[in-house]
């Protein structure tokens, strides 16, 4: 096994191990935005929810969530441990001047402090959602009836109901996404020069769909929040102390 | 002075340099003027022309690295106003001329700032880890015999060309002073890259970039997070492409090679 620690732990290795997990969590964003998303339909959140237990409940998915959990700690974990590998790299004494802005992107050489911001966003984020969603003890969610489902749900979309009432979150959510997209506009890139993907007919290709990814990603994030803000459709039930048959019978007509 | 231009107007300069006793000691910026320098003089002579004034004080002259001068043995490496080799693209600090300043600018004058490369004294760096990183794997064995015709290894125009490219490297230290990380990444993979391209880097191809990795890594270098700087202020202009064939030989040569060390 040697060998395979010393490779993963050398710098080339550490760079993979950043550029595989970067990509994954990629993948995950596309999947996590789609359901956002559904947020918006005009469907008291019959869709949302639909997705949201489906998320919750489906095998294959509970085992990707693992994955992901682990994709992100890993992320994590190197990200925050090359940082401070790579500052000690430049020694005690740093430039007096120094215009690397001349030779350089901003979000290049800073996605340490980009990813430090969205680790703090994720903790908000995952206390706010996931946390309550899956522990009955940080709140729970109460129940509604979804049309295409004979059991009932989660209401995880009253959560986002609420939550995208309250200025502050809103805009938290939305500079969050400002951060993502910075994140993503160096990230998609490199992640691809760093396995090895450079080539003079695909890597053009690869800088555009990052950029695109980007920039499409963090809008139709920040969107969501920010419609639901102004939008006076989007209500949260009033979930404390109902049980299920009253959330049961108090379903807006869309439900039904 | 031949070819210099008649017009051009002496300029007087601020100079804050980077002044250090030696490895140990705590070093410091020092501003320095100095006067009637020719837009047509090197920034090298311009730094001779303060070291004789510094002499002339009974001070002790600025140490900096140099050696041709012509812009090929990369022994220059001044951090010139926050930009290795200065404000100009694709330059060496010998071949960067005082027609680049104006008559009363201010040049901050720095040595290359990395662990691995620590500070001799004033702005003159050690980058012996260069050497220790070439003395790893970036050789190629040649055994002795009779000597091999010309054109007996068929090479694509296109691949010699490329290794070509990589080979221009003059291990200046720029892409590593340039770096936010004190990376030597673009160094390595110049150096893995150019051997790789071609059918007589093969025989060391994997052991190589193994031993050329470590190396780098023991000498204390950053890691690339693929900023870029490197490659924007390299004085030969070798290109980032060298870094995703350097990743790909390692990755191959990790996965496929009977080192289990």
């Amino acid at each position: 096994m040697s060998w395979i620690s010393k490779t993963l732990t050398s710098s080339i290795g550490r760079k993979i191990v950043m550029a595989t997990t970067g990509l994954f969590l990629c993948s995950f964003l596309v999947v996590h935005l789609l359901i956002n998303l559904q947020l918006l339909r005009h469907d008291g959140g019959a869709s949302f929810n639909f997705w949201a237990e489906f998320m919750g409940t489906n095998p294959v998915i509970r085992f990707m969530e693992i994955v992901l959990m682990l994709g992100f700690a890993v992320h994590i974990y190197q990200g925050l441990a090359l940082a401070i590998k790579n500052k000690k790299a430049r020694g005690a004494q740093g430039y007096v001047v120094n215009h690397s802005e001349q030779n350089s992107q901003w979000a290049s050489r800073n996605m340490a402090l980009l990813g430090t911001l969205l680790l703090i966003f994720l903790i908000v984020h995952l206390m706010n959602f996931w946390v309550r969603s899956r522990f009955d003890a940080f709140g729970g969610l109460a129940e509604v009836k979804v049309p295409n489902l004979d059991h009932p749900v989660g209401d995880l979309y009253s959560v986002a109901a609420a939550s995208f009432k309250i200025p502050w979150y809103v805009a938290l959510y939305a500079l969050a996404q400002i951060a993502l997209g910075y994140h993503l506009w160096h990230g998609f890139r490199s992640g691809f020069q760093t396995l090895g993907v450079k080539h003079p007919k695909y890597t053009p290709a690869i800088y555009y769909t990052g950029y695109v990814f980007s920039v499409v990603i963090a809008v139709l994030f920040a969107l969501v929040p920010i419609v639901m803000f102004f939008g006076d459709q989007y209500q949260p039930r009033p979930a404390t102390g109902q049980t299920v048959e009253q959330s049961l019978t108090e379903e807006p007509a869309a439900l039904r | 002075m031949a070819g210099s231009n008649p017009n051009a107007k002496p300029m007087n300069l601020t100079l804050k340099v980077w002044r250090q006793k030696n490895r140990i000691s705590q070093g410091g910026i020092v501003d320095y003027q100095v006067k009637d320098i020719s837009p047509d003089m090197s920034f090298l002579e311009m730094l001779d022309v303060l070291n004789e004034d510094l002499l002339r004080q009974g001070q002790e002259p600025v140490a900096f690295d140099h050696d041709c001068r012509e812009g090929i043995c990369g022994s220059c490496n001044l951090f010139i106003n926050g930009r290795a080799h200065g404000p100009e693209q694709g330059t060496t600090t010998c071949q960067l001329h005082m027609r680049k300043f104006s008559d009363g600018d201010t040049i901050t004058i720095e040595p290359w700032r990395a662990s691995a490369f620590p500070i001799n004294k004033d702005l003159s760096v050690d980058r012996s880890a260069f050497d220790r990183i070439i003395q790893a794997g970036g050789y190629v064995s040649i055994n002795t015999g009779g000597t091999p015709d010309a054109n007996e290894i068929p090479i694509p125009k296109d691949i010699a060309d490329r290794a070509f490219e990589a080979a221009t490297c003059i291990g200046c230290g720029a892409c590593v002073a340039a770096c936010k990380n004190a990376s030597a990444m673009l160094f390595v993979s110049a150096k893995v890259s150019q051997l790789a391209l071609l059918p007589q880097g093969h025989v060391e191809r994997k052991t190589r970039v193994e031993n050329m990795v470590a190396q780098m890594d023991i000498e204390g270098f950053g890691a690339c997070t693929n900023i870029g700087s490197c490659a924007a202020e390299c004085p030969v202009g070798i290109s980032l492409e060298n870094i995703a064939i350097l990743n790909q030989e390692f990755l191959s040569a990790k996965a496929t090679s009977n080192n289990l060390a």
